[in-house]
């Protein structure tokens, strides 16, 4: 059976490249990167090498790069640590309505300690209006974050129009960059941002790394108390094998992230526009346009997105859903709500990200292999024969 | 994915008794799609027996694979046997389902006794005819 792997946000596969790179650090090279021996050379030479690679890629200076656990670790250290140093000025943040949940239950954190948070709103398409912002910021906020891009309908935010605003107020503002960096160009210098996320598995990197940047002269309290590593912001001893990775999935994504952007769109396009063709009463979700080069998601009316992602399984298709089955928590997506998709139409989401591994006969594969199973479950869902039998039907 | 068992995997990609019953002499429905899951079973009764047991459903694995497992064991069966199918009953006869899906999923029983429920007071209402 043919294997297609569509779910590239949820993480990306490896590069052999990144692989061999991390090999001496599991292995011979072994030291901690704070010794002061050859061995404790060996390892940081390495992370200070990971660090200009990382910074190169978003167009940052090596020492604004602070590496963490993960994406989400990085936006923890973000929305908690630029707040904290803020707080003598303010208790105010405010969050876009469809951050990640790192960046939004860190807000829910900071209200406990006696923070308050403002959320902007977006359109249906899942689009923060500048216009919004400024209604929200107040005397007394201390910190915006609102993601470049959403990793569930792939829809890329006006970053630096934004960022205009809370500059001349004065105002940090961190931009979660986990769905963009490596995947479209990002430059810091250019969004005019003070922080940004971003996480080595979603560009062909590892695993259990990721990195803040954050602008030199910007205050950031740290979250881990410990040593002196990475400038004193973040305590622990480097994971030096997954960082050294990081850094060298960061070097080659510089190199190919247009080149990936102009393959991957084309592919993406055909797919948001020939599965719409092919099955009706489809919903793409989503920016039409401005949304990331691989992701392509949609709604299906009538069905639940569980038991879609369990067929395309069966067919040895990997998707990603955002109905309330899928999710532990049992809540349907809070993007999708967010963007007034009704809770109904919710349940049908289904989302396709496509990787650098990904050819034209996989999309081939998926619009023969979708249609089929839309149809199987809408022959078992009784809100479809409901929906068939008042006529509007028509089949 | 959660951790289907196999009897969970086979009814989900083999349910059975997938439809609707002409002139049903019950129908019950439960849930709602906002939920995520919402079930439909339809059944004939003949002799006071389910001769004849059918449903449709909204939801994930889980909530095809209960629905296929109720209506497979209560075919055949009397209406006082059939309403002696529980949540837990079904999800036993499924070897057990992922904990966060056995409120929200294990519906089918309630909409089979709803069916039952609905047969029972029409044939009141229709003086006791049976079919």
């Amino acid at each position: 059976m043919r294997k297609v792997y569509l779910d590239n946000a949820a993480t990306t596969p490896l590069l052999p490249e990144v692989r061999e790179a991390m090999m001496p650090y599991l292995g011979d090279v072994f030291g901690n990167p704070s010794s002061l021996h050859d061995w404790g050379d060996g390892a940081r030479e390495a992370i200070e090498t990971a660090r200009a690679q990382v910074a190169g890629l978003i167009g940052a200076k090596a020492e604004e790069i602070i590496f963490t656990g993960s994406g989400t670790e990085a936006n923890n250290l973000a929305v908690k640590g630029l707040a904290l140093a803020q707080q003598a000025k303010g208790k105010h943040v405010v969050v876009s309505a469809i951050e990640h949940f790192s960046v939004l239950h860190s807000a829910k954190t900071l209200e406990k300690w006696g923070f308050e948070v403002s959320e902007v709103p977006v359109d249906k398409y899942g689009v923060v209006n500048p216009e919004d912002v400024p209604r929200s910021l107040r005397k007394d906020t201390v910190l915006v974050s609102i993601m470049q891009a959403n990793g569930e309908v792939g829809t890329i935010e006006p970053i630096a129009e934004i960022a205009k605003i809370t500059r001349e107020r004065g105002i940090p503002f961190h931009t979660d960059g986990v769905a963009t960096a490596g995947t479209i160009p990002v430059n810091v210098g250019e969004l005019g941002v003070d922080a940004l996320s971003l996480a080595g598995n979603q560009f062909y990197g590892p695993k259990g790394v990721g990195a803040l940047w954050v602008r030199k002269g910007v205050r950031i309290i740290p979250l881990l108390d410990g040593g002196i590593q990475e400038g004193g912001r973040r305590a622990g001893t480097e994971n030096v094998p997954v960082i050294v990775g990081l850094g060298k999935a960061a070097e080659l994504a510089q190199t190919d992230v247009t080149k990936r952007v102009k393959r991957l769109t084309p592919l993406r396009d055909r797919l948001l526009k020939e599965l719409s063709g092919k099955i009706e009463h489809l919903v793409v979700t989503g920016h039409p346009q401005h949304r990331l080069p691989g992701h392509a998601s949609f709604c299906v009316e009538f069905i639940e997105g569980e038991s879609m992602l369990m067929l395309l399984n069966s067919q040895g298709i990997a998707v990603s859903s955002g109905s309330a089955c899928t999710s532990r928590a049992l809540k349907a997506s809070h993007v999708l709500i967010a963007m007034g998709i009704p809770h109904e139409l919710a349940q049908g989401s289904i989302l396709f990200t496509l990787g650098i591994d990904n050819t034209a006969e996989d999309i081939d594969y998926v619009l023969e292999t979708m249609p089929p199973i839309v149809d199987r479950l809408r022959q078992m869902s009784p809100l479809y024969s409901k929906f068939t039998k008042s006529g509007k039907g028509g089949k | 994915m959660p951790v289907y068992s196999d009897k969970v995997m086979d009814h989900f990609m083999n349910p059975r008794n997938v439809g609707e019953i002409e002139n049903p002499d019950g129908v019950g429905e439960v849930g709602n799609p906002v939920c995520g899951d919402m079930m439909t079973f339809h059944i004939r009764v003949k002799d006071n027996r389910l001769e004849d047991v059918k449903f449709k459903t909204f939801g994930c694995g889980a909530a095809i694979a209960v629905s296929s497992m109720v209506s497979e064991m209560a075919k055949g069966k009397t209406l006082e046997e059939a309403k002696k199918i529980t949540p837990k009953s079904v999800a036993d006869e499924l070897e057990g389902l992922p904990k966060q899906k056995f409120h929200c999923s294990n519906l089918g029983a309630q909409a089979l006794n709803k069916a039952i429920q609905d047969y029972l007071s029409k044939k009141k209402t229709k003086g006791g005819k049976e079919r």
